[in-house]
């Protein structure tokens, strides 16, 4: 039962990463600029080592597992990513707010469980990935005030791309199954408790930005249980192409 | 805590380990780079314990890899074990890791407060590799592999990679 719950947690932690890098993947070659491209694609290739450490970590949690196996061959509804980061690319404002408003939220985990968890691999896993999510954050907020403080032309997509992601934001704070198991074993934070803090951060920089913080008070959720948005389908085809049509290859 | 640059790696595995270089920067070795956190011999052979720069830098599996050829060449069999903690730091790449990467065309990284005025602060640290004047600028927060930021001399207008402080 315990390995079964440390395993589900791990996939939370991992799924965020290997989604939201799976969608910054898709902009190799495709940046607007040299500089952000190779930036996006490095900040891809850092999520992906977090997620292989996590399933690494989680295949020996269930016998006859590998983290190929984790990543590849689950079905849409057992990822447990949040809605947030599997949002199409649709232009550079949305890619630069969906990042800033991931990364606001890793940071803040990555801080904690280096700090406090229970789980020495975890902790371990954490304490390489909190300056990477601190670097992350740092170029996704400079560009999230570019884009907003920038022309009129970057302020109003920046907008658009706010308004349209904001309700994705408070997923992060409400607890899944294995979140609390996490959380109660001392091995996890109580996300509740990071909510006041990050709309702080967030809203502080929206303000800097020029961009008012959105009025809407519908949130989405149901990502952590599962229940994805239509374009996940999609995003799996892709990521899973390889393993789907040749099973069981190896590079 | 103080880690030492060479812990626990028996005297007689150094010649091989010196074989083996970084494959995205080849005039470093796995021991210049600091990687190498362990490597003792067995009932069968050699263990080692291999810590990555990166979570995500490719670079591990070539180095694992590359590793177990080398011991394979002196007919020595080597397991590869990657461990996460205590977390690499670029403090354990060695001084004359250093002076090779300047003479490649990296600049090494500053200290962590330099690192930070340079790559935040817009401060003018980072001295030229070619020019060696500090009269620099950043060009772009990454770089052409995850350890790196792009630089540009305002002096001698070459661009360089600077391989940032990580601690």
């Amino acid at each position: 039962m315990e390995h079964q719950s440390l395993y589900q947690y791990l996939l939370s932690l991992g799924d965020n990463a290997l989604i939201l890098g799976q969608r910054l993947g898709e902009l190799c070659g495709h940046g607007p600029s040299l500089e952000t491209d190779i930036a996006c694609t490095n900040i891809a290739l850092d999520l992906l080592g977090q997620t292989r450490s996590c399933f690494q970590y989680a295949s020996k949690q269930l016998d006859g597992k590998t983290e190929d196996d984790v990543a590849f061959l689950r079905k849409e509804n057992e990822y447990t990513n949040v809605l947030l980061v599997e949002q199409p690319n649709n232009d550079f404002a949305f890619v630069i707010t969906r990042q800033y408003f991931f990364d606001v939220y890793q940071l803040m985990l990555m801080e904690w469980l280096s700090a406090n968890s229970a789980d020495e691999t975890i902790k371990a896993i954490a304490n390489k990935a909190v300056k990477e999510a601190r670097y992350h954050r740092r170029f996704s907020s400079d560009w999230m005030l570019r884009l907003g403080d920038g022309t009129e032309e970057s302020h109003q997509r920046l907008l658009d791309a706010v308004e349209a992601l904001w309700p994705y934001t408070q997923e992060f704070f409400v607890p899944s199954e294995a979140e609390a198991w996490a959380a109660s074993a001392g091995i996890g934070p109580d996300l509740t408790s990071f909510k006041a803090a990050y709309y702080n951060d967030v809203e502080a920089l929206l303000e800097q930005a020029t961009v008012p913080v959105p009025e809407n008070p519908y949130f989405q959720k149901g990502g952590k249980q599962g229940r994805h948005t239509e374009h996940m389908g999609y995003l799996l085809a892709d990521l899973q192409y390889m393993q789907r049509t040749y099973p069981n290859m190896t590079w | 805590m103080t880690i030492k640059l060479h812990p626990n790696i028996e005297a007689d595995l150094l010649p091989i380990l010196e074989t083996v270089p970084d494959p995205e920067i080849p005039v470093l070795t796995v021991l210049d780079l600091g990687v190498i956190r362990e490597a003792v011999r067995t009932a069968d052979g050699v263990h080692i314990k291999l810590t990555p720069t990166y979570t995500g830098c490719p670079a591990m599996d070539v180095i694992g890899d590359d590793l177990k050829s080398a011991f394979a060449s002196q007919g020595i069999t080597a397991t590869i074990e990657l461990i996460l903690a205590p977390a690499w730091s670029t403090d354990w790449i060695s001084e004359a890791g250093r002076e090779k990467m300047r003479e490649y065309g990296i600049a090494p990284p500053l200290s962590e407060s330099a690192d930070k005025a340079a790559l935040l602060g817009d401060q003018r640290l980072v001295p030229c590799t070619i020019c060696k004047s500090t009269n620099t600028k950043m060009i772009s927060q990454f770089g052409s592999t995850a350890c790196k930021a792009l630089f540009q001399c305002m002096d001698c207008q070459e661009p360089f990679d600077y391989f940032k402080c990580l601690k």
